[in-house]
C-alpha cells in the first residue's frame, strides 16, 4: 500500500501546482482586469465617460446668438447667414463663458475671405469666387465689404 | 516607429503573462469626475453625411478639429483632399492635401481638368476591421455606433492603423497609443454638433443620428446619389458622400 500511497502523492502535489497556478492567475486576473470590462462589449465600460469627460471648444451657434443679436441680425440679411460665428471667430467657447476676461481677437480679413473665396476649378462653380489679386488689387476685403454681410 | 523597444517589449510581456493586457492605470480618472449631462445611447445611431457639391476647400473642418480635440502638429483625425483627373483617365487621379488642408488650398493650376475636394474623417464603421484586430479591446464601438479609443488600455500596438482601409488612425507622438476621430463623442452626446461640422460654412458635412426619424439624414440617403468609401471592403461604414467621383479611393 506505501507504494500506491507515493503515486498518489505525486497527483496531489500536481493537482496543488495546478490550483496555485489557477488561483494565481485569477488574482493577478482580477487585480489587472479594470472594472467594467465585458460589461457592455469587449472594452472597459467606463472608457465610454472617458470619451464624453471633456471640455468643449466649439460653444455653437446658439450661444452666440444668446448675446449678439446685432450679428446674427446683420448676417441674417445675407448669404453669411448659413455661415456660422465660430466658422470665422474660430473656437470661442471659452469667450462665451465668460466675455469679460477673454475677448476675441478679430480676424484678420486678408487671409479669411480668400480661404474660403479664392477662385479654385476644384470650388463648385456655384459658389461665389473671385481671384482676389483682379478683384481688389490687394485691398482688404473689408474695405468694401461687410463681413456680416457682404452683398455690396 | 516612435515607441521605445523597451515600452514595446513591456507591452508584449504584458500581452504574453496576461492572456490580454491590461494597464494597471486603466481606473485612474482623466479628471475631476465632472458631472455629464443624462444622455441615452439607447436613441441613437451616429454617423455622418458628406456633399461634395457643397466642399469649397476651406480648411474649416481640419483646424476646427484641431483646436477642439488638441490634434497634435502634422496629425489630422480629418483632413481634405483635392482630386485632379484628366479626361478619360478615372484610374490615375492627382491626389493633394497640402498638411491636411489645414491652411486650406493655394489656387491650383491646372484649369481644364476635373477637380474637386474630399473631406475624409473615420467612417465609423458598424463591422469595423480596427474594432475586430484589436487584440486588447482598447477600440471598441459604443453603443451609439461610434468608433471610440480607450487610451488608458491602448497598447500602441499599431494593428488597427494597419487594419483601417481609410487610413483615419495615427499613433499619438506624446501618448504612444493610438489616436483618431471620436466623431466629438464629448460634443454629440450633449446636443451640440461635432466642431467640423460647426466651422463648415457650407453644410457640406453633417453629423446623422440615423435613428432619429426626423433627422434630415434619410431623405439626404432616399433622394441623393450616395456612396462610401470602399463599399467592397464590406465595413458598413457611416460617412455618406453625396456626388462622390468614382476615381476617389
Ligand atoms: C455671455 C454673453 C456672450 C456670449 C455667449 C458670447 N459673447 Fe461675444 N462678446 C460679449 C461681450 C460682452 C463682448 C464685448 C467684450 C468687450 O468689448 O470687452 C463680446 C465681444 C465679442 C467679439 C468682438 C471683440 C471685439 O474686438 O470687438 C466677438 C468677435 C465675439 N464676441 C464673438 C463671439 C462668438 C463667436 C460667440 C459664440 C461662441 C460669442 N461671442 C458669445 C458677450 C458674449
Ligand atoms: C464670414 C465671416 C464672419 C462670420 C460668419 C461672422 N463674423 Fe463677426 N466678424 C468677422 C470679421 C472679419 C470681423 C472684423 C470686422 C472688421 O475688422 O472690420 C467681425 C467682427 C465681429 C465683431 C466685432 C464688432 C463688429 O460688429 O464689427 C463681433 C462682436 C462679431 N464679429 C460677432 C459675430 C457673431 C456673433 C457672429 C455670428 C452671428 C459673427 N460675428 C459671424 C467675420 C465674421
Ligand atoms: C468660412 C467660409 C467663408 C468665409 C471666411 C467668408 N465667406 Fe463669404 N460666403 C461664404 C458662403 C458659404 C457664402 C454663400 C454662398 C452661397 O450662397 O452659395 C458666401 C457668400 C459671400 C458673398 C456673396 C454674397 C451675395 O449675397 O451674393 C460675398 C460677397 C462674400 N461671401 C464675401 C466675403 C468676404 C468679404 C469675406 C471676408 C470678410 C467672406 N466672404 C468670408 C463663406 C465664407
Ligand atoms: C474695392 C472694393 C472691393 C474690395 C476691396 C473687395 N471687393 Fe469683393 N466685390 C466688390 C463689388 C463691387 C462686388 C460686386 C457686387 C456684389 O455682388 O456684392 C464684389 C463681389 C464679390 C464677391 C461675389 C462674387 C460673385 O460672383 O457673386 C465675392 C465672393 C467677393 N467680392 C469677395 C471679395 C474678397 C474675398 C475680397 C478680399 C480679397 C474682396 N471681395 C474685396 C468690391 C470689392
Amino acid at each position: 500500500m506505501a507504494g500506491g500511497w507515493r503515486h498518489a502523492r505525486h497527483l496531489i502535489v500536481l493537482a496543488l501546482v495546478v490550483a496555485a497556478g489557477l488561483g494565481a492567475f485569477l488574482i493577478l486576473r482580477g487585480a489587472v482586469v479594470p472594472a467594467g470590462f465585458g460589461k457592455l462589449g469587449h472594452y472597459r465600460a467606463g472608457a465610454i465617460d472617458d470619451n464624453r469627460r471633456r471640455p468643449v471648444s466649439f460653444a455653437g451657434q446658439a450661444t452666440c446668438a444668446d448675446c449678439h443679436d446685432k450679428q446674427v441680425e446683420a448676417r441674417s440679411k445675407g448669404k453669411h447667414r448659413i455661415v456660422s460665428c465660430e466658422a470665422c471667430h474660430g473656437p470661442q467657447a471659452r469667450h462665451a463663458d465668460d466675455p469679460e476676461k477673454l475677448k476675441p481677437v478679430l480676424p484678420d480679413t486678408a487671409i479669411l475671405c480668400r480661404r474660403c473665396h479664392e477662385k479654385d476649378p476644384a470650388k463648385p462653380a456655384h459658389f461665389p469666387q473671385v481671384a482676389s489679386t483682379d478683384h481688389s488689387g490687394g485691398a482688404a476685403c473689408n474695405a468694401c465689404h461687410q463681413p456680416h454681410a457682404p452683398k455690396m | 516607429m516612435d515607441v521605445s523597444r523597451r515600452e514595446m517589449l513591456a507591452g508584449a510581456a504584458k500581452f504574453l503573462v496576461l492572456g490580454f493586457a491590461a494597464e494597471a492605470a486603466a481606473d485612474v480618472p482623466l479628471a475631476a469626475p465632472a458631472q455629464l449631462p443624462a444622455y441615452d445611447p439607447s436613441q441613437h445611431w451616429w454617423g455622418m453625411t458628406i456633399d461634395i457639391d457643397l466642399c469649397i476647400g476651406c480648411g474649416n473642418c481640419v483646424r476646427a478639429c484641431s483646436a477642439e480635440n488638441g490634434v497634435p502638429d502634422g496629425y489630422f483625425r480629418t483632413w481634405v483632399e483635392r482630386y485632379h483627373v484628366k479626361s478619360g483617365d478615372q484610374e490615375h487621379p492627382k491626389v493633394e492635401s497640402p498638411d491636411g488642408a489645414i491652411k486650406g488650398f493655394p489656387p491650383s493650376t491646372e484649369t481644364n481638368e476635373k477637380a474637386f475636394y474630399v473631406p475624409k474623417l473615420c467612417n465609423h464603421c458598424e463591422t469595423s476591421p480596427c474594432v475586430q484586430v484589436c487584440p486588447v479591446g482598447a477600440t471598441f464601438e459604443s453603443p451609439d455606433g461610434v468608433v471610440l479609443v480607450d487610451t488608458t488600455y491602448c497598447l500602441g500596438c499599431r494593428y488597427c492603423i494597419q487594419a483601417c482601409p481609410y487610413g483615419c488612425r495615427y499613433i499619438h507622438p506624446e501618448r504612444h497609443t493610438v489616436d483618431k476621430c471620436s466623431l466629438c463623442y464629448h460634443r454629440i452626446t450633449q446636443g451640440l454638433t461635432t466642431a467640423c461640422c460647426e466651422a463648415c460654412p457650407t453644410g457640406a458635412r453633417k453629423l446623422a443620428d440615423l435613428k432619429n426619424p426626423k433627422d434630415p439624414v434619410h431623405a439626404f440617403l432616399r433622394d441623393n446619389k450616395v456612396q462610401v468609401l470602399k463599399p467592397h471592403m464590406a465595413t458598413r461604414s457611416k460617412t455618406f458622400y453625396k456626388d462622390l467621383d468614382g476615381s476617389v479611393r
